[in-house]
């Protein structure tokens, strides 16, 4: 069975984000590393591979620079292939144009029996991208699923939902979203690390796709202004020392609460 | 760009339309003055509180049989529209139908999609939505260009949802069409998790544990003190990834968004994520050991304290009272 795996490449979510003062867009210049939010979709590829015997995890990234290093965590996880779609023209993509290129990246590798992305990125959070890759392949697709088991060529997908989950069964070639926690992702040991250096990496531009790079000019968006949220200000902050449950109680008893 | 005509993504839970459902047609009522409401599902049992809320006509699958709906409402959408009835503005909740549906419709309407919104205006650069970024300190305005029809989604809580008084709107049933095997996904069973009380984001008071709390045990501190306070518990992402507490717990961009007159953090830091679901609580109580935590920023009272000395007390205190 082999899957590709969606992965994005962010900037380190430890460091504050900011927006680029010509487009109020984040940036995202600079070294950009494996969304966590896809590191768990990895992991899911990587155990669905090892129970069923064989096969082999892919990963494809779009990024408009040509950053490497999130994809080369993945590697070095275990994943043995990777494509990204690097090119100038495709910054300030939309959720659309970014599913089409990776839709046309999943094609390039030979398609898949599983594709995986994760629900949502930390950095964009549209939580469209893996729904709209299935559109574009044409295919069924699991959104938010929690618990994934593939059976012969029947998937079994434990999907979240508001009030607990649903058990959903789908055939195979098919889209899944993973949500957090499903797996816990390892770290790539030393010997991962040292091998993602030489394994093969591709790196292509939206017109080796033959997708119609659709940056800034026509993502069929365009931010008209950015401004300051009216600020929640902070209260009061007390130590405790051991009576603090008190000012509760009293805070409480003013709001009539108790 | 004039709005006309807009549909609204509407949904049901227990028989009744869902208060998101109802947020959203106020606002479209403001917008345009065609609105119709746009169900998968029967529309038998919520077509009157559709129409009281502003649709004047409501497009109805039937029972979707085990289909997922985002991939089925989608189709339906798309045929609707390709018989002749375009609406200029679809309005969907930022949840996961509305969020799988709009991301199908995308990609069948070649359309652009903005998400995790919080307003909506009809202006001289056409139809700008309204995103919070960076934990809600920074609001993002963006226009549509191009043609409509405009995807767009929105927070839960966005909007006041208020009655107009409208009448029954007509109900005209629209089938799925045949999904080939994009359908092949099919519902086998549900699971759905019991739970007593007040609904996590309906509850005046709301108490969240977070990893400060240690281990999963010690969550029924945050149950006993909701259950003296008639709250509802709920919780950071972190401790339902662990596996402490279920997914309808969670508080945050990717769960629940609530405003409750009294939030109480306990041993959550404030990460952005969690901050753009509660921010708008009334007062915000946050007992965290770190004094850097960021939670400390929002709240009206912080306890520099260890949760484990803090909340037995409380509730000891509160216990005697009653
Ligand atoms: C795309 C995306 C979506 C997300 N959506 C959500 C969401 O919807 N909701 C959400 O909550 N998070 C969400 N997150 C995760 C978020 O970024 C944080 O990781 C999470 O909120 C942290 O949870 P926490 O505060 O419980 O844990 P931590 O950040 O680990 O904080 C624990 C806190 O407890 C304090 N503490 C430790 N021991 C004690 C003690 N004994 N007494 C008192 N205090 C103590 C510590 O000082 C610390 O501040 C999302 C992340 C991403 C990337
Ligand atoms: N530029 C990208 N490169 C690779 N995968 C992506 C990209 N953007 C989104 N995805 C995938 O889609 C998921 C959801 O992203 P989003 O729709 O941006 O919230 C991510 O977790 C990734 O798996």
């Amino acid at each position: 069975m082999n899957i590709v795996v969606c992965v994005k490449q962010i900037p380190d979510p430890a460091s504050p984000g900011a927006l680029d003062a010509s487009t109020n867009a984040l940036k995202r210049d600079g070294k950009l590393i494996l969304d966590e939010s896809d590191a768990y979709g990895v992991e899911m590829a990587l155990q669905l591979v090892a129970s069923a015997g064989s096969g082999e995890v892919f990963v494809v990234s779009m990024a408009p620079n040509g950053e490497t290093s999130g994809m080369r965590t993945a590697l070095a996880m275990g994943a043995v292939k990777g494509l990204l779609v690097s090119d100038p023209a495709l910054a300030g993509s939309d959720a659309l144009t970014t599913a089409k290129v990776l839709a046309a990246a999943v094609t390039k590798l030979g398609g898949a029996d599983l594709i995986i992305a994760g629900t949502e990125s930390s950095d964009g959070y549209t939580g469209t991208v893996p729904e709209q890759i299935a559109e574009c392949l044409g295919l069924p697709s699991v959104t938010f699923a929690k618990k994934v088991k593939v059976d012969g060529q029947v998937l079994k997908v434990d999907r979240q939902s508001e009030t607990g989950y649903d058990e959903v069964e789908c055939s195979l070639p098919a889209v899944i979203s993973v949500t957090a926690g499903v797996v816990e992702p390892r770290y790539p040991s030393f010997k991962g690390i040292m091998d993602a250096k030489k394994k093969p990496l591709d790196v292509v531009t939206a017109g080796d796709l033959a997708v119609t790079p659709a940056g800034w000019a026509a993502a069929g968006q365009k931010i008209v202004s950015v401004t300051q949220a009216e600020a929640r200000k902070a209260g009061t902050v007390i130590e405790d020392d051991g009576e603090a449950f008190g000012k509760i109680v009293a805070f409480l008893e003013n709001l009539k609460l108790i | 760009m004039a709005i006309n005509n807009i549909w609204v993504f509407a949904q049901a839970s227990g028989g009744v339309a869902t208060t998101g459902t109802l947020e959203l047609l106020t606002k479209a009522r403001s917008l345009a003055g065609k609105v119709t409401a746009f169900v998968g599902g029967d529309a038998g049992a919520i077509a009157a509180s559709l129409g009281e809320h502003g649709a004047t006509k409501v497009y109805a699958t039937g029972d979707l049989a085990g289909k997922l709906p985002g991939v089925a409402l989608a189709a339906a959408m798309k045929s609707v529209i390709d018989s002749g009835d375009s609406p200029d503005v679809i309005m969907f909740p930022q949840n996961y139908e509305g969020r799988d549906t709009m991301a199908r419709l995308s990609v069948k309407l070649n359309r652009t999609v903005l998400t995790n919104n919080i307003d909506i205006a009809d202006t001289a650069d056409g139809v700008v939505a309204t995103t919070p970024i960076f934990g809600g300190n920074v609001l993002v305005a963006t226009a549509f260009s191009g043609q409509g029809p405009h995807l767009v989604s929105f927070r839960p809580k966005s909007f006041a949802a208020e009655s107009s008084g409208g009448a029954a709107p007509e109900v005209v049933a629209v089938a799925v069409p045949d999904l080939g095997k994009q359908g092949a996904a099919k519902v086998v069973a549900t699971h759905s998790e019991k739970s007593s009380g007040p609904k996590l984001d309906e509850a005046a008071v709301v108490v969240s544990g977070g990893r400060g709390l240690g281990e999963a045990g010690n969550y029924t501190l945050i149950e006993d003190l909701a259950k003296l306070l008639k709250g509802a518990p709920g919780a950071s992402r972190a401790i339902v990834d662990a596996g402490w507490v279920p997914y309808s717990y969670q508080v945050g961009q990717t769960g629940k968004v609530v405003k409750p007159s009294v939030y109480i953090a306990a041993g959550i830091s404030g990460a952005t994520q969690h901050m753009v679901g509660m921010k708008g609580s009334k007062n915000i109580i946050a007992i965290n050991k770190d004094k850097e935590a960021p939670i400390f920023g929002i709240a009206d009272l912080g306890i520099v304290g260890d949760v484990h000395k803090v909340l037995p007390k409380l509730i000891e205190a509160l216990k005697a009272r009653s």
